[in-house]
């Protein structure tokens, strides 16, 4: 009996090993460990090395013109807030790393020898001497303060264009401005008073202290959302992208099954002016019917088209794949397609279940003019891991900040397990 | 073939049409019949009014709706689950990771729905914990004034 339980045990550790040696040649482990770098899927030509892995809940990133990187964290890590991240032998990976700042946040960019981060109700700059080095990283000035910040959509994305003026995110805390949040059968509120201090983009000057709502001016509104914007130097003019709304099918099943649910509303990329009005919430862009329709909670029926057209947007992406990160490129060193293109990190979907969820990549929008010229295409993909890590929503890595060296390679960063992957080319 | 023999084939058929269009239109379990059956009835519940949010595998969303499995909130004090899903319920904090998504009241779904739906998560996504009766949703419900909406 022993001996044959010895060979049962034998051939099960057997086919265990066998099982498990699929992988590279000379494999330690049984399991092929998940390399970060290797794992994206890029077009030919292109190559990725991590910076850092496993870094905290690292959101947007912006790099200096020597190549130091800064980046801001959604989670303090030891206490600080923004990390400055230097590779100093040229691997690509980040050997000089030192913190600062004692706020947790989203917004990150660099401007005219400052560095601007912004928490959840204020936007600060530091600095830079010549360097690239934060002069006091104890002492930043308060630039806007006062920010309403409820706990849905609260991330203060930032950016800024060349005539001295920071142009803030701030989110609507609601879904679709219903009376109570997400609640069944809760009707619109007519006007929604949430768009007086939220839902848009406020503009404040760049170099001014203690700014907020009194002294800053709403610059656009209609906008749910937005993390992912960029000023666009070719164009000078301001580019979001705006995270839809939500629960279509869970709070209107007569009009939106499951199904149209997770492909609607579309996820919209529009160019603003001062004064552009994107509608949220009384309607939302319907990319499949390529209109805007009246939101249910005002009367619509996924149909009926609002009496008063709002701005269109000028990409139209599925729905719910939440666009965290927008840039345009302006480097030498990818093939020319991709110059003054957008690049597009989706953080990937929560509200398609229980159909499959989508996203988690970077998509690239060929532009020509200061217009989108092609069909959006996936650029960088398998950041989860996956098709079924993708389809449960239980990913590897979520697409968040993009960011340009000073080489022209791009920087995309991670939110999940705080992984910043340099992407470059070679002919 | 015989008339007698054929009347009986077509009762017969008749009667598997009947008996299979019950089964089709049946109503949920009827209430009662212990804790399996309330899993058992919990589970279209959960699917309609909480995978949206909490997903397929209970498991939430980072930052947004949080996990159902093996927190306190699930597998503690029931008058405070029960409320949870009465009243709703916004910022919460898991396991050291904080969930900003907003949870609305449910006082529409029954004391029986709320009692199967929250039995089925407390024995689901890898908890196991006594059932939730609707006697208990009722007694809770009565000491909560009406949500506007």
């Amino acid at each position: 009996m022993r001996s044959i339980v010895t060979t049962v045990i034998f051939f099960l550790v057997g086919l265990g090993a066998f099982a498990g040696g699929g992988g590279k040649k000379g494999g330690k482990h049984a399991v092929r460990p998940t390399d970060a770098a290797s794992q994206l899927k890029l077009p030919t030509g292109f190559s990725a090395v991590t910076v850092v892995e496993n870094f905290g809940k690292t959101r947007h990133i912006a790099v200096a013109p020597n190549g130091a990187i800064f980046v801001k964290l959604a989670r303090l890590k030891d206490g600080k807030g923004i990390y400055r991240l230097e590779d100093t032998n040229g691997d690509g990976k980040a050997d000089k790393i030192s913190g600062f700042g004692t706020f947790p946040g989203t917004g990150m960019a660099i401007r005219d020898g400052y560095l601007y981060a912004s928490s959840d109700e204020e936007v600060f700059r530091f600095k830079l001497d010549a360097n690239n080095n934060v002069v006091d990283g104890d002492k930043p000035e308060k630039i806007v303060t006062g920010l309403l910040s409820r706990h849905e959509h609260e991330a203060k994305a930032i950016t800024l264009d060349h005539s001295g003026n920071l142009f803030v995110n701030i989110g609507a805390y609601s879904n679709a401005c219903q009376l109570a949040d997400r609640q069944k059968g809760s009707p619109g509120q007519m006007p929604c008073p949430i768009l007086d201090s939220a839902g848009g983009i406020w503009e404040f000057k760049a170099d001014q202290p203690n700014q907020t709502y009194g002294t800053g001016a709403r610059y656009a509104t209609g906008l749910r959302n937005v993390v992912g914007f960029d000023w666009n130097t070719q164009t000078n003019s301001l580019f979001v992208m705006q995270h839809g709304r939500d629960q279509l099918s869970s709070l209107f099943p007569q009009y939106w099954n499951d199904k149209q649910s997770a492909e609607l509303p579309a996820e919209c990329m529009y160019e603003l002016h001062k004064g552009s009005n994107c509608g949220w919430p009384y309607i939302f862009y319907d990319q499949i019917q390529h209109r805007q329709v009246l939101g249910p909670e005002y009367g619509g029926d996924g149909k009926k088209g609002p009496d008063k057209q709002y701005q269109d947007p000028i990409v139209a992406f599925p729905g719910h794949l939440a666009p965290n990160g927008l840039l345009f490129y302006t480097g030498n060193q990818f093939p020319e397609k991709y110059k003054n293109g957008a690049f597009v990190a989706f953080h990937g979907s929560w509200n398609r279940a229980p159909e499959p969820q989508a996203g988690y990549f970077v998509v690239f929008v060929p532009f020509n003019n200061g217009k989108p010229s092609g069909k959006w295409e996936v650029f960088a993909d398998n950041f989860s891991g996956g098709p079924e890590k993708t389809a449960s929503g239980r990913v590897d890595y979520r697409p968040c900040g993009l960011a340009q060296g000073p080489d022209g390679s791009m920087y995309v960063t991670d939110d999940t397990k705080g992984t910043i992957w340099k992407i470059s080319y070679k002919k | 073939m015989s008339r007698s023999i054929f009347f009986s084939m077509l009762g017969g058929c008749l009667f598997l049409l009947a008996t299979g269009l019950m089964a089709q239109t049946k109503k949920p379990a009827p209430a009662g019949g212990g804790t399996a059956a309330s899993i058992k009835r919990g589970k279209p519940v959960y699917l309609q009014q909480c995978l949206a949010c909490h997903q397929a595998d209970g498991l939430g969303v980072q930052e947004m709706n949080p996990p159902l499995s093996k927190t306190k909130f699930v597998l503690g004090d029931k008058v405070a689950l029960i409320k949870i899903v009465l009243s709703g319920m916004q910022g919460v904090q898991v396991e050291g990771d904080d969930y900003h998504g907003i949870m609305a009241p449910h006082p529409d779904l029954t004391d029986q729905e709320i009692a199967d739906v929250l039995t089925f998560v407390r024995n689901n996504f890898g908890n196991r914990a006594t059932a939730v009766l609707p006697s208990q949703v009722k007694a809770v419900r009565a000491t909560l004034k009406p949500v506007a909406k």
